[in-house]
């Protein structure tokens, strides 16, 4: 696996839409050709070079393509946007969009990243050691197909609106997260560790919520069934109280059993 | 202005008759002229190129209140999906629902000239007229929805045909419309009870009329008035599985009516989008083609003409002034769904679909499409569209043509479907092996809407003295390509295309936008003082805007073409 370093040099005055930083525009291409690729400032159109140094080359493919941005990214966007495959790790924060509409490969920020991150992911790992804002894992606006598949791993706090829309995947935070987490929620799995304000599973018809900690306010549209050993993440068996809802919404039968969204809320 | 000889390129032009003829073409202070006629023009060689007139769109909503909603509510059609701009063009944006911007470039890259806004709420004309003014290059005109106008139920409830086409003759200045556009006639209305009219003898709640009495009074008030176009019908129960009934039984309500008009129609009813009304079945599990039935009627009968509303197998945006259409879509798929009902006059609704190709239905509808035009014997009264954005947008035309032109295409594609047994079992398409000739797709996409819409001595032809309106793909007719493909990028994108004698683009690149005009029908009818009372009386007491307020202001028109009828006779 070939390794490219791209350090930021802090130039950009405005916000960074660094949306060529992936394994698939780097494959195949010399540190200097990598230094020609495309990104915004603003609205102006500018060159990845004049924003950072750039050091390594890109593997044959995406696959081989290992990427490590170092320096303060906190107003770059877009890292990893698109990416089918090979890996990126960030060391500081980031800001918004980063993995998103990731179909493959791996994704790993050190510190925290902004808004919209993980937003309609397909596949591949996104792990945040620090914490998320909101629309974490969640649709782009409008669009009624939220993630799909993949794994999003925070390991701080989330903000509002996770998995919006959400039809596949898993999403785990480790910490806390506010209101309307999996609104929408048409599939997949949410795993929160910590507390969640309110507003969890509003208008679902499918999916898996787990929390550990409280739900402050629990949605009204949600039922209390039976308590039920399960396995949210591997190797961590416990017990939870199953609610099923969102129960003023439409749902599939499948074998003449009709499917509930699912929250489970450990005992 | 520059003048232009296009030389030694394969000429079609259904118009005159030319069949690929190499011809060359002059082109002088925007008009088409004899070639000798130019001196010391530019030379553009189209030698192994096919020559066309400006494509002509019959049926599409391109602009208006409709469009824009679901612009709004689908931010997720532009993403990924926009052309940042070139040269002095502005930013494109959308896909099914694309900008104005984006919905001007692409026809013209595509080499149309005219479209027609197929539905236009004549409360909202304002805005409509605001939106044909922001998209470049191409010539609009827009039809006000008729079908279940207050004003319009009780006239031909009465059989006041008189009365009738006055009211229609003023709602055409008002809202300088172009011709009758008549949606679910009646079963709008009926919609805003919660009801609908699935066969042309359901009776309208209050009203008390039925389709049948509204489409056979609007076609005779539109040949009272000797209007440019025919009355263009959307006929009820659009969508449903055994709809070709009532197709059929609206199609026979234009027996024995005679066009009377002098731009050269010789249609009197329209049928639009007839893919969407050809459906045989009696529910989504036994669903299937209705086409033969349908066209065989078609054929046999030469007043009525129709467009397809090719079904593309894309994600797409549908949008109708058919309320309860709508309403049953959003239930069928659970999308987001907007609906609107315009007082006293019409209603709209607006849900995103996926056509998609592991799905049988949609599959079946795709094959319906091409099988009506490929059963079709005169290509002048069967109309390319894909009732955009409902079926497919715009920018797939092309595709539609290549699947027209290739029986390998469409085979290839059909065999690749997830269910392609069944489809084919509940379709004829697989046995079908016509491939479409570059002269039956000129007929389709400029010379038959032209002549349909009476307005072929301004649009859709190469004769002489006609605004230069051209498109010069880069096929050669005398060496078709093997790959289907190549059909399709020619088509995408012209070599060159001329709007009113100003080349606006060049191997397929916007390079220049021109003046664009606003296309209306200017009806004279005598003074009729009952009309007017009832106008008065209706704005005083129903509406909830002024009757000053109502009509479309001179500024909202974006130069008007007017086409002068007189009916005062």
């Amino acid at each position: 696996m070939s390794t490219v370093t791209l350090t930021a040099k802090g130039t950009h005055e405005l916000y960074l839409e660094a949306y060529n930083v992936t394994p698939d525009a780097f494959a195949g291409k010399t540190a200097d050709e990598i230094a020609g690729l495309e990104c915004h400032e603003g609205n102006r159109k500018g060159k990845l070079g004049e924003y950072f140094d750039i050091d390594g080359n890109g593997g044959e493919t995406a696959a081989d393509t290992q990427i490590i941005v170092k320096g303060n990214c906190k107003k770059i966007k877009r890292i990893g946007q698109q990416m089918t495959a090979g890996e990126i790790i960030v060391e500081s924060d980031c800001d918004m969009y980063t993995a998103g509409w990731m179909k493959g490969g791996k994704v790993t920020v050190k510190g925290n990243v902004d808004s919209f991150c993980g937003i309609g992911m397909a596949g591949g790992e996104f792990i945040v050691e620090g914490n998320a804002q909101n629309y974490l894992g969640s649709a782009y606006r409008g669009d009624w197909r939220g993630m799909t598949g993949g794994l999003i791993h925070v390991k701080g706090n989330a903000g509002n609106d996770v998995a919006t829309f959400m039809r596949g995947g898993k999403i785990i935070i480790d910490g806390d997260a506010f209101l309307h987490v999996c609104t929408h929620g048409e599939g997949g799995t949410v795993v929160i560790k910590g507390n969640v304000e309110s507003r969890v599973g509003g208008q679902m018809v499918k999916g898996d919520i787990y929390v550990y900690g409280q739900i402050k306010y629990m949605m009204p549209g949600f039922k209390y069934v039976d308590d039920v050993e399960a396995e949210a993440v591997e190797g961590e068996k416990l017990t939870f109280a199953h609610y099923i809802g969102d129960l003023g919404e439409r749902h599939s039968k499948r074998k003449g059993e009709i499917i509930y969204g699912n929250i489970y809320l450990k005992k | 202005m520059s003048d232009y000889i296009i030389k030694n390129g394969f000429v079609f032009d259904p118009l005159t008759g030319i069949k690929g003829d190499k011809k060359d073409i002059g082109i002088k202070d925007g008009k088409i002229v004899e070639a000798s006629e130019v001196k010391g023009g530019k030379t553009i060689d189209a030698s192994g190129k096919t020559v066309m007139a400006g494509g002509v769109d019959i049926h599409t909503h391109c602009v208006g209140p409709k469009v824009n909603v679901g612009r709004l509510m689908r931010p997720e059609d532009k993403l990924f999906r926009s052309r940042t701009k070139v040269g002095n063009t502005r930013v494109e944006m959308g896909f099914s629902v694309p900008s104005t911007f984006a919905t001007g470039y692409a026809y013209a890259r595509m080499g149309y000239s005219f479209l027609n806004e197929a539905a236009m709420p004549p409360l909202h004309a304002p805005h409509v007229h605001e939106e044909i003014r922001d998209t470049p290059i191409v010539d609009i005109a827009a039809m006000p929805v008729m079908g279940n106008n207050w004003f319009q139920l009780e006239y031909l409830k009465n059989r006041e045909l008189e009365n009738n086409a006055a009211y229609t003759a003023w709602l055409l200045n008002a809202t300088k419309g172009f011709g009758i556009k008549c949606v679910n006639p009646g079963g709008t209305e009926a919609w805003g009870w919660g009801m609908n009219c699935t066969t042309i003898h359901d009776p309208v709640p209050y009203f008390d009329i039925t389709p049948a009495e509204i489409v056979k009074g609007q076609m005779e008030t539109n040949e009272l008035l000797g209007l440019p176009h025919c009355l263009h019908v959307h006929p009820n129960n659009l969508g449903n599985p055994g709809n070709y009934t009532t197709t059929l039984d609206t199609l026979k309500l234009a027996e024995g009516i005679k066009p009377n008009n002098k731009f050269g129609r010789d249609v009197v009813l329209h049928n639009t989008h007839l893919q969407f009304h050809s459906y045989d079945g009696t529910t989504w599990a036994d669903f299937e083609s209705g086409s033969k039935k349908v066209m065989d009627y078609v054929n046999a009968h030469d007043n009525i003409s129709f467009d397809v509303g090719f079904v593309t197998l894309d994600e797409t945006t549908t949008m109708t002034a058919d309320g309860p259409f709508e309403f049953h879509l959003n239930r069928l798929n659970n999308l987001k769904w907007a609906n609107t009902d315009v007082e006293l006059e019409t209603a709209a609704g607006i849900v995103p679909y996926v056509y998609d190709k592991n799905i049988k239905v949609c599959d079946i509808q795709w094959a319906i499409g091409l099988e009506l035009a490929l059963l079709a014997k005169d290509h002048m009264r069967c109309h390319l569209t894909t009732d955009h954005p409902n079926a497919g947008p715009f920018t797939r035309y092309p595709r539609v043509i290549k699947w027209l032109m290739s029986k390998k295409a469409r085979d290839d594609l059909l065999h690749s479907f997830k269910w392609s047994e069944k489809v084919i079992a509940a379709t004829q398409l697989e046995s079908m092996d016509r491939e479409l000739s570059l002269y039956e797709i000129a007929q389709m996409t400029r010379a038959g809407p032209a002549k349909c819409m009476g307005i072929s001595n301004m649009y859709g032809s190469l004769k002489e003295g006609t605004n230069a309106n051209i498109a010069i793909y880069d096929i050669n007719p005398e060496k078709m390509p093997k790959d289907p493909e190549l059909i399709e990028k020619a088509f995408s994108e012209t070599a060159y295309t001329f709007k009113d004698g100003v080349m606006v683009v060049e191997n397929g690149v916007v390079i220049a936008t021109t003046p664009k005009y606003t296309v209306w029908t200017d009806v004279k009818v005598k003074e009729n003082a009952i009309v007017e009372r009832d106008i008065h009386e209706k704005f005083a007491k129903y509406y909830s805007v002024g009757l000053e307020n109502y009509k479309v202001f001179d500024e909202h028109m974006h130069n008007p073409r007017a086409i002068e009828v007189d009916a005062t006779n």
